[in-house]
């Protein structure tokens, strides 16, 4: 998870602990590049553990995509309230089962509201993982692309990226996010919600690239690229960044399940997607209030799968990418 | 007397495709103060001989045959009674002295404790005494500051040179070298050579010295094994293994070596079957012959 | 070193310095007009110009910055002539809310900040450490894979999920402990106790989990590296090898990065202090951001910032101490 564990504050632990070294994975041999994804592929498939955490999160992502389709079919949309599933006389809790799980709302509904769980749920995933998603692709692309920078070219490029790294993790992320979110008009949250959040978790990826890239740029292959005539840029992208290529995508799938969990607690807080827009972590700050009497509608399981399944993931690709590069 | 004499040895590995003999059913011979190189290509099993005759081969192989260290039989010693051979009887000295090394703790440390390990009851002033010689028996000028400086703080070859001090210092009867100069530029080497041919002198400790470098065995040993995929392939005194090499393999390392006197012709490549890639006689294979 | 400390010390200022004026900035730039949310109702606009004055609101952005980043060293004086509030160092300014001062509410909550702070460390680090060793000693075992499941799902739980759900069990359901409740230690020890252990446990949980695999992974990589090989060579008996040559090196990357990940926390854990109504500098600026209360939120910005850059120096400070390599020897 890169930078927002527990509680939300610069934990450099847990950004460094989900995996098998104080850093992220060692700089790779290079030239074995080449030879990586299809052994990487293979031997991630017979894990059990990242198949499984793989394969819920096709799941989600499948449930996500077709949200529309499967709201068409469950019948209900995640706006519309129900007054026929809620007892008014008795504060808006759900009738019937499990949180009135009936035919027509297969995972029950809201209380108090009488929405649809199972719509809520469904687009609720939508938002969460596109969020996350997106928050990823950003602080992937600013966070290698300015740590191959400050790797490579050293000097005062270094000096000035490396001060904004600083100054970026000396910040109190979450106060900062709170403040800023809630200062700002609703409109485009979603969009507010990616940008807030990789503008603070780029450092964290970039600060691992620059280490890396600072060792590669030592080694022969880089000294011979530049003896044949490439220039910086080139080099940088051609015979640098494919070495990284592992790191990269160990570290990305280790900042989704971080980056959910940030998405979920800041609409916890109040301040992340904007009602009745679902989300996942609004549901979760719901429920807990009704747990003592609706604990069917405690949907925090759902999230806490899904961000297992990116950590479990994220873990054993790293293992297993340590154990090509034959640590 | 025989100072150590292995026969039979074998280390297996097991692997996803069944199991691997990394060496197989090798034998070796080395007299009291006598010098004995083995000699090979990565991966032909001289590291993993060096790690089994102390024992130190990884947990998850196998290792049987019988390893005699004068009289008494290591194969099959508690790992007590082998942690007391260790670093007292038999010493190592790897390849690469900066990893080696702990860089946490000064190098006089990491000497006494070896000598402090094997000889209970001696105080920190004996045993740093005894850092101090060991320093200076390997030429380390300076001593007694010397010894309170970390690894990082010594050059490569000085780095080796504590390592050989360190494995001195308990004065042990057999001293095992893997590929002690290879992580070394070529004119330390040449010095650590020489200082391992002066210990021998004065001494009389045993040396088992293993690497890939030719050069490197013709100078220090007296016998030479060499080893291709875990067996011995060819053995004998170094004069007639240069002279007059019977073994395909053999011939083929001797002949890759370009010399300076030679005419200027194909530099000739080891093939995978030890056979002389430019030529047609192949050779039965001899699993050692008359020592 | 003093030059290193130097450096170190000048470039943290810098940070410090580009944290307060972002922070100013943002805030400046977002917030409506402190002079009516200080005034309140009924205000006249001959009182709004007044406090605009007085507070030197009415100054350029450069002005003000000026003013309030002065004001932390040397004081500040708001307001002129009979009225005139004296501000004294570290001025941090008045609570748009409360018209406290600033640095008296960071300096009366920052106690149980930091109780809880400490609580959670020890328990994160006896656990971390301990799990780790262990796991990394039985390697491969059923406790081993056991436990590194158990730190993988104890990190996926949001923490305030675990909070809440924490207080459920435990308050409510199975009533071992009590509703927490704001008592000062030396009337009720017990009490004040018990309303630390849920927070401490939850805050724990997160680290514990992520110091274990930290440690786990950082003692068996030492374990193959080949000074261990060496120490092993030697003769040495097991327990000496793994208590001096491999318990150092593995601790003390764990060691700078708990420096860290404690310095952040003393900043106040937000939403734990939140949920728990604890009140602590976390506490205290989640409630001054929903109330808009901006000189608090930015004296907590600055705080929690302050510590960070300070974990930071102190951190690289004792790494020197403890890594040889590290050091800028004679």
């Amino acid at each position: 998870m890169t930078s927002f564990p527990t509680d939300l504050t610069t934990a450099q632990s847990v950004e460094a602990g989900t995996g098998d070294t104080s850093e992220a994975p060692a700089a790779p041999a290079a030239g074995a590049v080449r030879a990586g994804a299809g052994g990487t592929w293979s031997a991630l498939r017979r894990d059990a553990g990242a198949m499984l955490g793989l394969g819920y999160i096709v799941l989600v992502t499948l449930v996500a995509v077709a949200a529309p389709l499967l709201t068409s079919i469950s019948g209900w949309t995640p706006y519309a309230f129900d007054q026929t599933a809620i007892d008014p006389d008795l504060g808006g809790m759900p009738i019937g089962p499990w949180g009135g799980v009936s035919a027509e709302h297969w995972f029950g509904v809201e209380p108090g509201s009488g929405r649809d769980i199972f719509a809520r749920i469904v687009y609720g995933a939508r938002v969460s993982m596109s969020i996350a998603l997106s928050a990823t692709a950003l602080t992937t692309v600013l966070g290698v692309s300015l740590g191959l920078v400050a790797g490579y070219f050293g000097g005062r490029v270094d000096l000035v990226i490396s001060r904004v790294m600083d100054f970026l993790m000396a910040f109190p992320a979450l106060i900062f996010m709170i403040a800023v979110l809630s200062a700002l008009p609703a409109s485009n949250r979603s969009t507010l919600l990616v940008v807030v959040i990789s503008v603070f978790g780029w450092p964290y990826l970039a600060r691992i690239v620059r280490g890396q890239t600072m060792s590669l740029a030592q080694r022969e292959f880089v000294e011979a690229a530049r003896a044949a005539g490439a220039s910086g840029t080139r080099i940088v992208f051609r015979e640098i960044l494919p070495n990284l290529r592992s790191t990269i995508i160990v570290m990305s799938t280790l900042a989704v399940p971080g980056y959910i969990g940030t998405e979920a607690g800041l609409s916890f807080l109040g301040v992340g997607v904007v009602p009745p827009a679902p989300s996942w972590g609004q549901m979760i700050a719901a429920s807990v209030k009704w747990y003592a009497v609706d604990p069917a509608y405690f949907v925090f399981p759902g999230v806490l799968l899904l961000v297992l399944s990116f950590t479990v993931l994220g873990d054993r690709l790293r293992a297993v990418v340590d154990a090509q590069e034959g640590r | 007397m025989s100072l150590l004499t292995v026969r039979d040895l074998t280390v297996t590995f097991p692997t996803p495709r069944g199991p691997l003999d990394a060496v197989r059913s090798l034998d070796l011979d080395l007299e009291a103060g006598g010098a004995l190189g083995i000699v090979g290509e990565s991966g032909s099993g001289k590291s993993m001989t060096s790690l089994a005759i102390m024992g130190l081969q990884p947990r998850a192989a196998r290792r049987t045959g019988s390893v005699r260290l004068q009289d008494q039989e290591l194969v099959g010693m508690s790992e007590a009674e082998l942690r007391r051979v260790r670093g007292d009887r038999v010493a190592m000295v790897f390849q690469d002295p900066l990893s080696s090394l702990n860089p946490y703790y000064t190098v006089g440390l990491q000497i006494e404790e070896a000598y402090r390990a094997h000889r209970p009851g001696t105080t920190r002033r004996v045993a740093r005494r005894v850092a101090i010689e060991a320093l200076e028996r390997v030429h380390i000028r300076d001593a007694d500051r010397r010894v309170d400086h970390y690894p990082h703080q010594f050059s490569g070859g000085m780095r080796q040179r504590v390592i050989i001090a360190m494995a001195l210092s308990t004065e042990p009867e057999l001293l095992i070298a893997d590929e002690p100069t290879t992580a070394l530029d070529v004119t330390v080497q040449a010095q650590i050579l020489d200082l391992l041919q002066e210990i021998r002198r004065e001494t009389g400790t045993g040396l088992v010295l293993i690497t890939h470098d030719l050069a490197v065995v013709s100078e220090v040993t007296d016998h030479i094994v060499v080893m291709k995929d875990g067996v011995c392939v060819e053995r004998g005194p170094v004069e007639q293994i240069f002279t007059d090499p019977r073994h395909a393999y053999t011939r083929a390392l001797l002949d890759a070596v370009p010399r300076i006197d030679d005419e200027i012709g194909e530099l000739r490549a080891v093939t995978a079957d030890g056979a002389d890639a430019a030529s047609s006689r192949t050779v039965p294979e001899t699993n050692g012959g008359p020592a | 070193m003093p030059r290193f400390l130097l450096t170190r010390v000048t470039s943290g200022v810098g940070v410090l310095l580009l944290v307060c004026l972002f922070t100013f900035l943002v805030f400046f730039a977002l917030s409506p007009d402190p002079a009516v949310q200080i005034c309140g109702k009924n205000c006249t606009p001959e009182v709004i110009d007044q406090i605009r004055g007085n507070l030197g609101l009415d100054q350029p952005f450069w002005a003000q910055f000026f003013h309030f980043a002065v004001g932390i060293f040397a004081g500040r004086t708001y307001g002129a002539g009979a009225g005139a509030i004296e501000c004294a160092a570290p001025c941090l300014g008045y609570s748009f809310q409360s018209s406290q001062a600033v640095w008296d509410m960071i300096v009366q909550r920052l106690p149980v900040s930091a109780t809880i702070a400490v609580g959670a460390a020890v328990l994160w680090l006896l656990a971390g450490l301990a799990g780790g060793l262990l796991s990394a000693v039985k390697e491969g075992t059923f406790l081993d894979r056991f436990t590194t499941g158990l730190t993988l799902t104890s990190m996926s739980i949001p923490n305030y999920v675990l909070a809440l759900v924490l207080q459920y069990v435990l308050v409510v359901k199975l009533q071992w402990l009590p509703f927490p409740q704001a008592v000062a230690f030396a009337d009720d020890p017990g009490r004040w106790f018990a309303n630390f252990v849920m927070p401490w446990i939850v805050l724990a949980v997160g680290y514990a989990a992520a110091y274990t695999r930290l440690t786990r992974a950082n003692v068996l990589d030492v374990l193959h590296e080949n000074y261990v090989r060496t120490a092993y060579a030697k003769g040495l008996p097991q327990a000496l090898v793994w208590r001096r040559h491999a318990l150092r090196p593995a601790l003390t990357p764990v060691v700078t990065i708990f420096g860290m990940d404690f310095a952040g926390l003393l900043g106040g854990a937000l939403i734990t202090e939140t949920v728990f109504g604890i009140n602590g500098v976390g506490k205290m600026a989640a409630d001054s951001i929903a109330r808009n209360d901006q000189p608090v939120i930015m004296g907590v910005t600055l705080l929690a910032g302050f510590l960070v850059v300070v974990g930071n120096i102190v951190v690289d400070v004792v790494y020197t101490a403890i890594d040889p390599r590290v050091r800028v020897n004679a």
